[in-house]
C-alpha cells in the first residue's frame, strides 16, 4: 500500500499558492450544510472551530475540561516563531522552514515545513487583532527574542505565558462563535471512540463525564486536535488529562500513527523530588537565554554547595560541547548532554538528577532587575516547588518528557488515510520530524487551525455533497454499544490495583526503556513486560464507582487502558528505526563522540502503522521522504 | 425608501434603558455611590453649622434662624435630603438580597481573607447609624426627646424671640447617657464611612491601583476628623468647656 | 506529615452533602495538595471507598482548573493555585478543611468538583474582539505604547479559576469579569467594541446570578494571577460611561 501525500506539485514557494488557488470552494449557502466535529479545544481545536464557524459551518467542539479555555496548550511558555524579521536580523520565511526542518532531523516533509513558515505570519497578525498582549517595546512595537537553538530573534511571548495568552486568543474567537450559534460546544465530554462509515469517518462516541451518558454524534467530517501522548510516561509536563484515547481508537479504527516513537524530552524541567510526585513541571526554556548549564567536573563535588564549587571546578557542559550554540543547543541535544553527564555521576540533587542552571553571570551583567523582568514568574514558580530561591543559588534542572512529534498520520489537507478524518496540532505526525524547535508548537497548532485546515477540508467536503450519514446507521449502534462494553468491562474487573499503580508502573518502564536513550535490548524487554502489564491490568484493576456518573477512576482506567497498548507500538516503532535521529537515541547509533548516527539511507520515511489487532504486531507501511529542495545534513551545533 | 425597508434595530425608550442601567447591578451601586457621597457631603455640612457652637450662642442661633427662614427652600432641601438617604437604604436592601440570593451556601471553615471588618460590618454599622438618625431627628428636630430643652428661647435685645438651639444642645448633651450615645453612634458612623467613602471612588470608577491605597487611607482619614469633629461638642460640653448661657 | 482531612463529599448536584473525615498519613512536605489528595485517594481505594472528586488538570498553576476551597480560603494558604500549594505550608498534625469551591452560579457536580460554565457565558456575552481569521492588518501596523500593553497583560493573566468570586462573600465575579473588559478595553484593537462590551458583560454576569460587589476585596487577595481589583473600578467607569451612553442614545 502507497500512501498519497497530496503535494502539490511545483517549486517549494510556490506549493501552497498554488493549492490555494486550486482548492476547492465550497459556496456559502453550502456550507452551512456541512457539520464538523471539532474534538479538543486548544490552540488546533479552538482556532479551527472558531474559524470554520465564522465560514458557515456548523461546528460542534468537545473538550474533557470543564471549559474550553483550559487545554493544555495554555501551559506553553516561551513564545511563538514567526517569520516576520522585524528585527531586521536576516529572517525569512525560508531560515525558520530550514531552521525547523532541520531542528526535526531531516524528518518531516518539506512542503507541510515550508507552509507552516510561510502561514506564520500571519498568526501573530491574527492574534494581536485579538488582543493578545504580545511584550512590546517603548516605542509600542512587538517585541521579539531568541529561542531554543535559533539564531535569529523570532519569537514572539506574552510574559512566560504565551500559551496561555494565545489560546485565550482563540477561546475567545470561539466564544464569539459559541454564542451566534455556529459552533455548539460540549465540555466536560470525552470522545472514546470514531464512527466509519463505508469507510468514511462520520463521527464520534463521546462519554458525558458528568452523568457518564455515552452518546454517538454524526458530522461530515471529524477533526481530532487531541494534543500528544506524553503521558504515556505518566511523569510529564503534560497536563494530567492529556491522553492519547482519541488518536488511539481512531488508530484503531484504521487510522495511521505515525512515528510514535519520536517524543520529545525538554531539557528545563524541575527536577522529581519523590515516588509520589504527579507531574513535572516545565520551566520555559527561555531561561537558556541568560542562564548558564554546568555540573562539578567531579563527582565528588556534587553533594556540596554550588557556592563553594569554585569556576575553574565548574563543567559548562553545553558550552565546550557546542561552542557556537552553548546553552541553546537544540532540545534534544541539550536533554541527552543532561543525561550523560547524570549517567557519569555528576549530577546533583536528591537522586543525581539534575543539573545546575546558573543566573549568577546574567545577574551581575544584566542586574536582577532585568532577570526579574525577564523570568520573575519563573523564578517564583521554582522557588514555590522547590523552595529555593534561584537568585541566590543556581537552579536545579532535569529533562522531562514535553511534547510529542509523532501522531496520526495525514497528508497535505491534514486529512488522515481515512477519509473525512482530519488531524491538527500535536496530535498529527506532519511539521516538526524528530525533534520540535522551541516556540513552534504554538505555531503549528494554529497555522493548522486559523490557515491550513480553513482551506484544505473543502477537498474533502466537496465530494461529500449528498452524503449525508444516517445517524441511525449500525455503525453508529455498534460504536455506542462497543464503548459502553469497554466501559462496563473496566467497572466489573474489581482487582485490587488502582489506576494509577498501572500507569506509573508503565511511565517508569517507558521513561527507562523508551526514554531518552533507547536500545534493542531494552525495547524488546520493554514490549514484553508493557504486555504483561497489559494483562494484569485487565485482571486486577479496581475501578470503584458506577458509571452513570461522574467517575473520574473510570477516565483514568480508560485512558491508561489505551496506553498500555500505545506503548507497544511506541516500543515497535522505536525498535524499527534503527538510527538515532532528534528525539530518537538509539544507543546502538551513535559516533564514536557520542553524538546520534542518522541513517538516511535506510530510514528516510514516515514509520505509519496499521492497527491489526490487540496482541498482534501492526504492520508498517512507509512514506518515504523526498528532499527536492534541500539537502539533508548531519545536524551539528558545535 | 419605504419604512419596512429601514434597518430593524429595535428602539428602546430611554426610560426604559435608564431602569435597565439603574436596575443592573452596577447601576445599583452606582445610586449607592452617588447618594452616599451626597449624604457624605451633607454630613461635612452639617459638621461646619455645628462647629459654630464654639462661636457662641449669639452665633449659632443666627445660624439656626437663618436657616429656619429659608422657608420652601429649607423643605425641599430636607425633602431632598430624605430622598437621597432613602435611595441610599433602598438600593442597599436591594444589594444585600441579591448577595445572599448569590451565596446561599457558605463555607464550613470561615476565613475573611484580607478584608477589614469595616468592610464586613457596612450593612450594621448601616443600620445603627439609621437608628442613630431617626433619633437624633425626634431629639433636635422633632423635640420629641428631651421636648423641655427643644422649647427653650432666646431673647434678642430687640425684645423678638428666637429658638435657642445653643441651650438645647448644651443642656441635652450635659446628660450623659445621650452624650454617650451620641458618641458610640457617630463611632459607628465613622466605620461606615471607613469603608464606604474609599468605596464611593472604587464604585464610581475614580481609582487605579497607584489611588487606591491612597483613597484608602484619605477615606479612614477623613473618617476620623469627620468623628473628631462631631463628638468634640458633646465631649466640650461634659467637661464643662461649652457651658449653658442663661439670661442675665 | 500527617494530617486531619475534613473533606466535603456530595454524591451530585441534587443530592446533600457533608463533611468527611479522612486520615493523610505520611505525606512529603514536598508533595503538592493534589498529590496529597492523590496519596489520600490510593488509600481509599485500597479500602473499597470511592475517591474523592476533585477538578484538576495541568497541575502547573496555570490552566484555572483546581477548585478547592482549604480552610476557608479558595486555593488555601499560598499565593497560587491548589496545584501549587505544597504541604510544607501546613502544620504538621493540624486538620484542614477542603471544600469545595462555593458560589450560587458554581453548582456542585460531584463532591468537590463545581460547574463553572457560567464563567464561559460571561465570555461568550462579549469577552472578545470581533475580528475574523485572516482579515487582520500587520501586526505592527497599530503600535501599543509599552505601558499599556503590561497593564492588558496584567489583566490578562486571568486563569478564570472562579476563585474570585468564591472567596466572595456576595459570590460576585467582579474581578473576573474586569480583568477580562480591562484587558480588551485597554487595547486600540477592542476600542470598537468598548461599549458593547462592558455592558454585555455585566449584564450575562448578572443574569447568571453572582452578587454585587461590595469592595471586600478577598478577591484580589485569593487571585491566583494577582489581578489587581483597580481593574474593577476601571470596569466601573467603562460601564458607567456606556450606560450614560446607551442612555442618551449616542452609542457607537
Amino acid at each position: 500500500m502507497t500512501l498519497d501525500s497530496k503535494i502539490p506539485a511545483g517549486p517549494l514557494e510556490k506549493k501552497w499558492t498554488t493549492f490555494k488557488n486550486n482548492a476547492k470552494i465550497i459556496s456559502p449557502a453550502n456550507k452551512r450544510k456541512f457539520e464538523i466535529i471539532v474534538v479538543g479545544s486548544g490552540l488546533a481545536g479552538a482556532s479551527a472551530a472558531a474559524t470554520l464557524s465564522e465560514l458557515g459551518f456548523r461546528v460542534k467542539c468537545f473538550c474533557y475540561q470543564d471549559s474550553p479555555r483550559r487545554a493544555h496548550s495554555i501551559a506553553a511558555q516561551g513564545g511563538i516563531n514567526a517569520a516576520k524579521n522585524y528585527q531586521n536580523d536576516g529572517d525569512s520565511v525560508y531560515r525558520l522552514f530550514y531552521d525547523t526542518i532541520k531542528g526535526g532531523d531531516f524528518r518531516a516533509r518539506e512542503a507541510n515545513v515550508y507552509r507552516l513558515a510561510e502561514v506564520s505570519a500571519s498568526i501573530i497578525d491574527q492574534c494581536v487583532a485579538q488582543g493578545v498582549p504580545f511584550a512590546r517595546e517603548y516605542g509600542g512595537l512587538l517585541a521579539n527574542r531568541s529561542f531554543g537553538g535559533a539564531q535569529v530573534s523570532r519569537t514572539f511571548y506574552a510574559r512566560g505565558q504565551t500559551g496561555q495568552q494565545l489560546l485565550l486568543g482563540a477561546y475567545q474567537a470561539l466564544c464569539k462563535q459559541i454564542s451566534t450559534g455556529g459552533v455548539q460546544m460540549f465540555p466536560r465530554t470525552e470522545m472514546l471512540d470514531l464512527v466509519v462509515v463505508d469507510g468514511h469517518a462520520k463521527g464520534i462516541v463521546v462519554r458525558d463525564l458528568v452523568s457518564g451518558k455515552i452518546s454517538a454524534h454524526a458530522a461530515d467530517a471529524v477533526l481530532l486536535c487531541t494534543g500528544g501522548y506524553g503521558n504515556v510516561f505518566y511523569l510529564s509536563t503534560n497536563a494530567k488529562g492529556c491522553n492519547v484515547t482519541a488518536t488511539y481508537r481512531a488508530y484503531k479504527r484504521g487510522a495511521f500513527f505515525a512515528n510514535p516513537c519520536f517524543t520529545q524530552i525538554h531539557p528545563t524541567c524541575i527536577p522529581v523530588s519523590g515516588d509520589y510526585q504527579s507531574k513535572l513541571t516545565l520551566m520555559s526554556e527561555s531561561l537558556r537565554n541568560d542562564g548558564r548549564v554546568w555540573v562539578p567536573k567531579r563527582k565528588e563535588d556534587c553533594s556540596k554547595h554550588p557556592s563553594q564549587i569554585p569556576e575553574e571546578d565548574r563543567d559548562y557542559y553545553l558550552e565546550r560541547k557546542y561552542p557556537s550554540y552553548g546553552n541553546l543547543a537544540p532540545r534534544d541535544i541539550s536533554s541527552r548532554a543532561a543525561k550523560e553527564v547524570c549517567d557519569e555521576g555528576r549530577g546533583v540533587g536528591p537522586g543525581g538528577l539534575g543539573v545546575y542552571l546558573d543566573f549568577s553571570d546574567a545577574i551581575k551583567r544584566l542586574g536582577r532587575k532585568v532577570i526579574e523582568e525577564r523570568y520573575g514568574n519563573l523564578f517564583e514558580m521554582y522557588e514555590n516547588i522547590t523552595g529555593e530561591n534561584a537568585y541566590e543559588v543556581p537552579m536545579r534542572i532535569y529533562p522531562a518528557v514535553h511534547y510529542t512529534m509523532g501522531g496520526l498520520w495525514v497528508d497535505y489537507c491534514l486529512m488522515s488515510n481515512l477519509p473525512g478524518l482530519h488531524v491538527l496540532g500535536e496530535a498529527n505526525f506532519s511539521d516538526h520530524g524528530a525533534n520540535r524547535l522551541g516556540a513552534s508548537a504554538l505555531m503549528q497548532g494554529l497555522a493548522d487551525g486559523y490557515f491550513i485546515i480553513p482551506y484544505t477540508i473543502g477537498e474533502y467536503l466537496t465530494t461529500q455533497f449528498g452524503k449525508k450519514v444516517d445517524p441511525n446507521h449500525p455503525a453508529f449502534q455498534e460504536a455506542v454499544q462497543s464503548i459502553e462494553k469497554f466501559t462496563n468491562r473496566l467497572l466489573s474487573v474489581n482487582g485490587s490495583r488502582s489506576v494509577d499503580s498501572f500507569h506509573r508502573e508503565l511511565g517508569l518502564l517507558m521513561w527507562n526503556n523508551c526514554g531518552m536513550a533507547r536500545n534493542r535490548k531494552g525495547l524488546e524487554e520493554a514490549i514484553e513486560k508493557i504486555q504483561k502489564l497489559r494483562d494484569e491490568f485487565w485482571k486486577n484493576v479496581r475501578v470503584l464507582g458506577q458509571g452513570d456518573c461522574m467517575n473520574q477512576s473510570l477516565e483514568k482506567a480508560g485512558r491508561v487502558a489505551d496506553f498500555l497498548e500505545f506503548a507497544e507500538l511506541m516500543c515497535r516503532d522505536a525498535l524499527m528505526r534503527e538510527e538515532s535521529c532528534g528525539g530518537h537515541f538509539r544507543t546502538e547509533y551513535q559516533t564514536p563522540d557520542g553524538e546520534a548516527l542518522r541513517n538516511d539511507e535506510e530510514f528516510s520515511f514516515v514509520a505509519c502503522w496499521k492497527f491489526e489487532g490487540v496482541n498482534k504486531d501492526p504492520t508498517l507501511i512507509k512514506e518515504p521522504l523526498n528532499y527536492e529542495f534541500i539537502k539533508p545534513t548531519t545536524r551539528s551545533y558545535k | 425608501m419605504s419604512a419596512s425597508g429601514s434597518s430593524s434595530a429595535t428602539v428602546v425608550s430611554i426610560p426604559c434603558l435608564l431602569t435597565r442601567w439603574l436596575l443592573s447591578s452596577l447601576g445599583k451601586k452606582t445610586i449607592v455611590a452617588v447618594t452616599g457621597s451626597l449624604l457624605v457631603l451633607f454630613l461635612i455640612g452639617h459638621l461646619l453649622g455645628n462647629l459654630t457652637i464654639y462661636l457662641g450662642q449669639d452665633v449659632i442661633n443666627t445660624y439656626a434662624q437663618k436657616l429656619q427662614s429659608m422657608g420652601p427652600l429649607l423643605w425641599i432641601v430636607r425633602l431632598g435630603l430624605l430622598a437621597v438617604f432613602l435611595l441610599h437604604i433602598i438600593f442597599v436592601v436591594l444589594l444585600i438580597a441579591e448577595n445572599l440570593r448569590a451565596s446561599a451556601t457558605k463555607y464550613i471553615a470561615k476565613d475573611n481573607m484580607g478584608s477589614t471588618l469595616f468592610a464586613r460590618t457596612m450593612k450594621y454599622t448601616g443600620l445603627i447609624v439609621l437608628a442613630f438618625v431617626v433619633f437624633h431627628i425626634s431629639h433636635f428636630t422633632l423635640g420629641l426627646v428631651q421636648p423641655e430643652f427643644y422649647h427653650l428661647y432666646q431673647t434678642l435685645p430687640d425684645g423678638s424671640k428666637r429658638h435657642d438651639v445653643y441651650n438645647m444642645v448644651v443642656r441635652g448633651f450635659q446628660n450623659v447617657p445621650i452624650s454617650i450615645f451620641y458618641i458610640l453612634a457617630l463611632t459607628f458612623l465613622t466605620f461606615h464611612l471607613s469603608h464606604g467613602v474609599a468605596s464611593i471612588f472604587q464604585t464610581l470608577g475614580i481609582s487605579n491601583r497607584f489611588l487606591r491605597p491612597l483613597l484608602e487611607r484619605a477615606s479612614i482619614a477623613f473618617a476620623w476628623l469627620l468623628w473628631a469633629g462631631y463628638v468634640s461638642i458633646p465631649i466640650s460640653i461634659l467637661l464643662g468647656f461649652v457651658q449653658l448661657k442663661l439670661p442675665a | 506529615m500527617n494530617f486531619h482531612l475534613k473533606v466535603w463529599r456530595q454524591k451530585d448536584a441534587n443530592s446533600p452533602g457533608r463533611l468527611e473525615d479522612y486520615e493523610a498519613r505520611n505525606i512529603p512536605p514536598d508533595a503538592s495538595f493534589l498529590e496529597m489528595l492523590d496519596i489520600v485517594n490510593e488509600d481509599l481505594i485500597s479500602k473499597g471507598i470511592e475517591p474523592i472528586v476533585f477538578d484538576h488538570d495541568c497541575r502547573e498553576g496555570i490552566c484555572g482548573m483546581c477548585s478547592l476551597t482549604i480552610n476557608g480560603i479558595p486555593h488555601g494558604p499560598s499565593t497560587g493555585t491548589t496545584c501549587q500549594l505544597y504541604m510544607r505550608k501546613f502544620e504538621d498534625g493540624s486538620t484542614i478543611y477542603i471544600e469545595p469551591f462555593r458560589a450560587g452560579p458554581f453548582p456542585v457536580i460531584r463532591d468537590l468538583s463545581v460547574n463553572r460554565s457560567a464563567l464561559d457565558r460571561i465570555i461568550q456575552a462579549g469577552g472578545f474582539i470581533s475580528e475574523r481569521t485572516g482579515s487582520a492588518p500587520d501586526a505592527n501596523s497599530i503600535p501599543i505604547p509599552k505601558t499599556i500593553a503590561d497593564e492588558a497583560m496584567d489583566a490578562a493573566a486571568c486563569i478564570g479559576c472562579g476563585a474570585c468570586a468564591a472567596a466572595c462573600p456576595n459570590s460576585s465575579a467582579m474581578l473576573f469579569v474586569a480583568a477580562k473588559v480591562s484587558h480588551l478595553n485597554l487595547l486600540p484593537q477592542g476600542k470598537p467594541e468598548k461599549d458593547r462590551r462592558v455592558l454585555s458583560m455585566v449584564e450575562q454576569m448578572d443574569k447568571e446570578g453572582f452578587g454585587g460587589c461590595s469592595n471586600f476585596y478577598q478577591c484580589e487577595a485569593v487571585c491566583p494571577a494577582h489581578i489587581p481589583a483597580s481593574f474593577i473600578a476601571k470596569m466601573n467607569r467603562d460601564y458607567l460611561v456606556a450606560s450614560i451612553k446607551r442612555t442618551v442614545g449616542v452609542m457607537p
